[in-house]
């Protein structure tokens, strides 16, 4: 009887199986950023950058700087000094400097906030997107990106990543297919070292996400390791009675 | 210390006094204590237990966020952050309500099955199954309700998607979808009203229904894997040959699957909490902007099997309401099981071929059917979608007719179980 | 069939397993619990406040809010730091013995520095907020009024340091905030700082 039933149980998880291969974000496959949630080093670096390159337009208006010193690890005096430019009071929320009303006016879109990016994009995405900027004389940034085609936002890591043309292939009657970049002009970093930078950003960027993901984790393996023992207990608990039952 | 005791008060004491005045030993040895449940209960019977834990989480949970969550267009998507940030422990609460929610439906879908395989349903179960039927109603409107609340992009289109289903009927239909949003769109005013049926109404009605459900079952006794009824062989007391008693043995047996299933939930909360997309939901963590829809609408996969069948329809003499009316259809069939099912035997242990077939395919179509409706109407989905619509219909429709001619081995007298 | 019940094995793994439960039930519960405690936002609208007293003129008072209280800051004129002295006689706890203030605050001037005081502006009788009355001989307070602050609600006196009088409903002093002086013209109120008087 058992067997049956756990034949019959295994079988719908097979069924069940395929949906959790369905992914976040339907349609995309990007490539695997690579960054790892636990590195502070990298965080930190990565909210270096997201300060200094990325919140002269963007808010993320439901992360706060205490907060993000604390899980980091980053020393009251540091945090003033170097990643706050819009507040002085370290309970505050990051906001942007760029009015709403400006961004449209120079724009045309205001710039969404990135405290939830990463969570709504899909890391993976977000990390592509700082790769795919390329030149486009045909757009009023002079730039396009093949992750947002059309995007209102200007290649602003260009100094670092130097500039990029996109290859494209055109077929007969078909929508243009795109190849591959190619560098035109070299940035201040070599590529690898622009790689290590976009990823730290956008491990920051996954962070402001979900600030409390190490901790859930961590947490997770403690409840995990009690539950398995108390289930331990009630299964013998369960057999003692049982064995009354004939 | 003399304690006045009437006639049927029992025990010492306090309790003695409580007892004078309420049922309280009465009801624990009717349904507990001196409830005889068939010995035979295999893994299928755990689920009815997990709905009710869950049940409790849900509740608690809610609770908990209610605390903080705030009900207005402008102020729910950041009172969830909130909630996710500045709350201590304010995002366990959160995931464990999210992952509830999908948890429900995960195992009340598993506790229908079971009553499919084993008959469950039938007579003198017939009301059983209706309450818990009704229960499954609420739950889904529940859940519809809910998942507007964190007012993300989802969230808004989702309900306008669902809503305007209601506006597909023809002469009330706009008006009916005007009153249900309380607005002509969906907006604060639809946002506050679904939260108080959320919140209050509908926890209220699922209550009432889970101890309806539970006194009606307590009323007939357990059915069991082997679909014979054990209080047709009685001892010398007037217990069940094949019973046990409720409290302890079952209690003991729910509380190790518990255990498992808390590995599980667990693993998802603490792991997996977004558990693919599935549970929650990326657009979601977007605000809710009536200018951008998602690129793709898809309600939460609990409902997908449904909206696969309500895209299956097409449009024909003008109007949608057919894929609607499907929609319902394919709901409102399950009320009418135990009228369907014509076959003497109720178990599908004593069933031929056919009825296993038949369930097999039932779970296969309701499985891709939820798949499909994952899925942008593309390729192969729509095709597959209108099969299985018609092979999920076929299952009950022509239920009366497959389970009176499958063929049935004789049903024993007595449960057979294996050694625990 | 014949097996004996082991009641002492039942009553083990009942008792583990009812144990490791309540262990569990705890754990459970603490989460819940603790989300009452004040949230992020919660501490970060109950920040210090800062004030700055450099546009405050001697015998004047300004009120800012912290925490959802009123705080009041009175620059005292050498004249009102004498009338204390006066008032003395009248007062229920003196020595601030029975009521809430930081350290450097138990004296009779109960500041950090005697020119200001920083108060709650709350009577520590039923909560009300009460009247600036600074005048010696304020005759809508009483005949020998020495100076301070009278409560409207229920009639309860104080000094012009916040100490309460005898026979006022109210039973201890006004309570005195944790502050520090950023410099000499701002008042961080709600966090004790390293610069002291």
């Amino acid at each position: 009887m058992l067997t049956k039933n756990l034949k019959a149980f295994l079988a719908a998880a097979l069924l069940i199986l395929p949906l959790t291969t369905l992914q976040a974000h339907e349609g995309e496959s990007y490539p695997h950023a690579g960054n790892d949630p636990y590195n502070k080093a990298s965080l930190q670096r990565g909210a270096r950058n997201v300060m200094n390159y990325c919140s002269g337009c963007h808010s993320a208006k439901f992360v706060r700087y205490n907060r993000v010193a604390q899980d980091l690890g980053i020393p009251e005096a540091e945090l003033k000094a170097n990643l706050m430019f819009t507040s002085e009071k370290t309970a505050d929320t990051i906001r942007t400097a760029m009015s709403p009303d400006d961004a449209r006016a120079w724009f045309g879109n205001v710039p969404p906030d990135l405290s939830l990016i990463a969570r709504s994009r899909g890391t993976d995405h977000v990390y592509a997107f700082l790769n795919s900027f390329y030149l486009d004389p045909t757009r009023p940034t002079g730039v396009n990106n093949t992750v947002l085609p059309g995007t209102a936002m200007p290649a602003v890591l260009s100094d670092l990543q130097g500039v990029q043309t996109a290859v494209f292939k055109s077929e007969e009657g078909a929508a243009p297919e795109f190849v591959k970049f190619e560098l035109l002009r070299k940035g201040t970093m070599s590529p690898e070292q622009y790689q290590e930078f976009v990823r730290d950003t956008v491990n920051f960027l996954e962070y402001m996400a979900e600030p409390v993901q190490t901790t859930r984790r961590d947490l997770g393996i403690w409840v995990i390791l009690f539950l398995l023992v108390f289930t331990s207990f009630a299964y013998l608990l369960y057999k003692e009675f049982w064995r009354d039952v004939h | 210390m003399a304690i006045e005791n009437s006639g049927n008060a029992q025990g010492r004491g306090l309790r003695a006094w409580i007892n004078a005045r309420f049922p309280l030993d009465t009801m624990l040895k009717e349904h507990v204590t001196e409830y005889y449940a068939p010995k035979n209960f295999n893994l299928w019977y755990v689920f009815g237990v997990l709905s009710l834990v869950v049940l409790v989480n849900q509740l608690v949970t809610g609770i908990f966020l209610t605390m903080s969550y705030k009900p207005s267009a402008a102020d729910a998507f950041a009172s969830v952050e909130y909630i996710m940030r500045d709350v201590d422990w304010g995002w366990l609460i959160r995931y464990m309500h999210s992952t509830g929610a999908s948890a429900f439906f995960i195992v009340v879908y598993l506790h229908m099955f079971r009553a499919l395989m084993y008959g469950s349903y039938r007579a003198p179960r017939e009301l059983l199954w209706i309450f818990g039927m009704l229960i499954y109603l609420a739950l889904m409107a529940e859940a519809f309700m809910g998942y507007l609340l964190p007012w993300g992009n989802m969230s808004y289109w989702g309900a306008q998607v669902i809503v305007s289903l209601f506006g597909t009927i023809p002469v009330i239909g706009d008006s009916l979808a005007e009153w249900i949003k309380g607005d002509y769109f969906i907006s604060d005013i639809t946002l506050n009203r679904f939260f108080s049926l959320h919140v209050i109404a509908i926890p209220l009605i699922l209550v009432f229904l889970v101890v309806a459900h539970i006194l009606a079952l307590h009323e007939v006794g357990s059915n069991n894997p082997d679909g014979i009824e054990i209080k047709k062989h009685k001892d010398a007391r007037g217990i069940p040959l094949d019973g046990v008693a409720f409290h302890p043995y079952y209690t003991v047996k729910d509380l190790f699957a518990l255990g498992i299933f808390l590995v599980a939930f667990c693993a998802v909360i603490f792991f997996a909490p977004t558990f693919g997309g599935l549970f929650l939901e990326s657009p979601n963590f977007d605000p809710a902007n009536p200018m951008q829809t998602p690129p793709h609408i898809a309600p939460v996969w609990y409902f997908t099997p449904f909206y696969a069948m309500l895209r299956a329809v097409p449009s024909f003499l003008g109007t949608q309401v057919w894929g609607v009316l499907v929609m319902f259809g394919a709901i409102a069939l399950l009320f009418f099981l135990p009228w369907l099912d014509r076959s003497p035997v109720k178990s599908i242990r004593y069933k031929g071929p056919i009825t296993k077939a038949a369930l097999a395919l039932l779970a296969v179509s309701f499985v891709v059917l939820g798949y499909c409706g994952m899925r942008p109407p593309q390729g192969i989905y729509p095709l597959l979608a209108r099969i299985f619509t018609g092979v999920y219909f076929a299952f009950f429709l022509l239920m009366p007719w497959w389970s009176r001619l499958d063929s049935t081995k004789p049903v024993p007298d007595r449960v057979t179980s294996h050694a625990h | 069939m014949s097996e004996e019940v082991d009641q002492g094995r039942r009553r083990l793994l009942t008792t583990a397993t009812a144990l490791t439960g309540a262990v569990g039930a705890v754990f459970v519960a603490t989460p819940f619990l603790a989300s009452w405690k004040p949230s992020a936002r919660a501490k970060a609208m109950g920040a210090p406040v800062e004030i700055d007293v450099s546009k405050l003129e001697p015998g004047a008072m300004l009120k800012v809010e912290w925490r959802g209280k009123p705080v009041w800051v009175v620059r005292r004129t050498p004249a009102m730091l004498k009338q204390l002295e006066s008032a003395v006689p009248y007062l229920l706890d003196p020595n601030s013995d029975g009521s809430v203030q930081p350290s450097y605050a138990k004296n009779d001037a109960r500041a950090l520095k005697p020119e200001y005081l920083v108060m709650l502006g709350v009577c520590t009788h039923l909560g009300c907020s009460p009247l600036a009355k600074f005048d010696a001989g304020d005759v809508t307070v009483s005949a020998d009024w020495p100076g301070g602050f009278y409560c409207p609600c229920h009639g309860s006196k104080y000094d012009l340091s916040g100490r309460v009088f005898k026979g006022a409903p109210a039973p201890s002093n006004m309570t005195v905030p944790p502050y520090s002086f950023l410099s000499d013209g701002k008042i961080l109120v709600g966090a004790d700082g390293a610069a002291s008087a």
